[in-house]
């Protein structure tokens, strides 16, 4: 058993007390907060979307872990440096005229606790606001939700935004939502979509990737 | 009363048959609803951005022309709805009104005009509303609002707006508490719901949906948007409503029950 494996174990359970004061013991045996967050929390996180793909898991149980590690990394952050071990910085929000919330904030929060830098912009977010926010933070990564048929087109405005303002290859914009599909994604020109919540954890870690 | 759901094209099943104007295929759909025993069938092309209402008009005159069980027009598109209430040949459902200024504007006059029965969505636009409170406040102005203007009480569907459990552990709660209230303080109007979105993300959801359908009907729901194909399901809904006297004489449930439209399991 190695020194993490407590900590992972807390996180599969999604024991968030138990998890915490694990944290804690390990940062008191002066182990590094980077590597408890990539060799216990990251690693957990995705053995946790492993189960929740093989429906060993379900919705309530993966966000009870992703609870359980945004406790955590928001306890281990004033231990570290500003912005290290974030895989990447991620602009997230609902299109303007939308004010559905529900399944953006599940995307964030998977994101955030698979250890990328999250900006949720909440929703009814105007397509300048989202080029902003992707220069304020340098994003890596815009992630845009629609759950209506009538505000979806928001996201094609959003990505003409990006295009005028000259930014549209410094970013890469991903979009998800009830009514969406690859088809929709591929018509306005996105870099990708996924149909679930896990889904776009592993397509933000393939876009990364691609575009090292 | 009950709304069948099945023709909705973001229904992955469904948007090939409209996109190809499968009429056949259509018809055997919304037979299968008839005959299930919903009360209106729901028709929704919304995922047709560019020409709903050309695709809603071509699936209204083909339902209203060979089926008799009435049409619940689903579309918040004042241009889609103008074109498809003309051809309705029985009473209409307009699903739906909200208290969104321009979607308030833009579906009042058509449901005037056409003396439709109208589902109001608890939503005004800011945000949605999280608590009972907030939600009963929407309800209740939206209703007085619109019996203001000349909707009977008895035509309005209130739609207090299902949050997946699975997410907002307290939303059944909270639509509870909504139906509860609203129901006490304008027992007229009727309240409504799009049932399955309770079950998103859990396992064996026909027995979640079945079992918050009869608990929503406890606090006064008595209208529901869902799969009336599914038998274990109606059983539960004839049932339900025979316990809170929403049935005289227990006839529907003992019509049901004879023409074997619903199952025990």
């Amino acid at each position: 058993m190695n020194e993490y494996q407590k900590i992972y174990d807390a996180i599969i359970e999604g024991d968030e007390d138990k998890a915490l004061e694990e944290a804690k013991t390990l940062l008191a045996q002066g182990v590094p907060p980077i590597d408890i967050i990539n060799q216990g929390l990251i690693t957990a996180m995705e053995e946790i979307g492993r189960l929740y793909k093989e429906e060993e898991i379900f919705i309530p149980e993966m966000m009870m872990a992703a609870q359980a590690v945004t406790e955590v990394i928001n306890t281990l952050k004033p231990h570290m440096p500003a912005g290290s071990g974030s895989r990447g910085a991620i602009v997230i929000g609902t299109v303007e005229g939308d004010i559905h919330d529900i399944g953006k904030n599940l995307v964030a929060l998977l994101l955030y606790s698979n250890g990328y830098t999250v900006h949720d912009l909440g929703n009814n977010v105007a397509p300048d606001e989202f080029v902003a926010a992707a220069q304020e933070y340098n994003a890596d990564i815009v992630a845009l939700s629609a759950l209506l048929t009538t505000t979806m087109e928001n996201m094609d405005h959003t990505i003409e935004a990006f295009t005028e303002a000259g930014l549209r290859d410094k970013v890469k914009i991903i979009i998800g939502g009830a009514p969406v599909t690859g088809e929709y994604a591929e018509e306005i020109g996105a870099d990708g979509y996924s149909d679930d919540a896990q889904g776009a954890v592993e397509l933000a870690g393939r876009l990364l990737e691609e575009s090292k | 009363m009950i709304i069948g759901e099945l023709i909705n094209t973001s229904r992955k099943s469904i948007k090939p048959l409209v996109e190809n104007y499968d009429a056949e295929a259509i018809l055997a759909i919304v037979r299968s609803e008839a005959e299930a025993g919903a009360d209106f069938i729901d028709l929704n092309c919304g995922t047709f951005v560019k020409d709903e209402p050309e695709r809603l008009t071509w699936l209204t005159k083909l339902v209203a022309e060979s089926i008799d069980t009435p049409i619940c027009l689903d579309s918040p598109n004042p241009a889609a709805l103008r074109a498809a209430l003309p051809l309705l040949k029985g009473p209409a459902v307009i699903n739906s009104i909200s208290a969104e200024t321009k979607r308030y504007n833009d579906i009042l006059p058509l449901a005037l005009e056409f003396g439709a029965k109208l589902i109001a969505l608890c939503l005004d636009g800011k945000a949605v509303p999280k608590t009972a409170e907030e939600r009963y406040t929407i309800g209740a102005q939206l209703i007085e609002n619109l019996v203001k203007a000349g909707i009977p009480a008895d035509n309005i569907y209130i739609d207090p707006l299902v949050e997946p459990v699975s997410v907002s552990q307290n939303g059944g709660l909270v639509l509870l508490e909504t139906v509860r209230r609203l129901h006490t303080d304008y027992p007229e109007v009727h309240f409504i719901c799009g049932l399955s979105n309770i079950s998103f993300g859990l396992p064996n959801r026909k027995l979640v949906n079945r079992y918050f359908l009869a608990q929503t009907i406890g606090a006064g729901m008595d209208s529901f948007i869902l799969d009336p194909t599914d038998r274990s399901l109606m059983g539960c809904y004839w049932a339900s409503r025979m316990l809170v006297g929403q049935d005289k004489f227990c006839s529907q449930y003992l019509k049901a029950n004879r023409q074997g439209l619903f199952e025990d399991k």
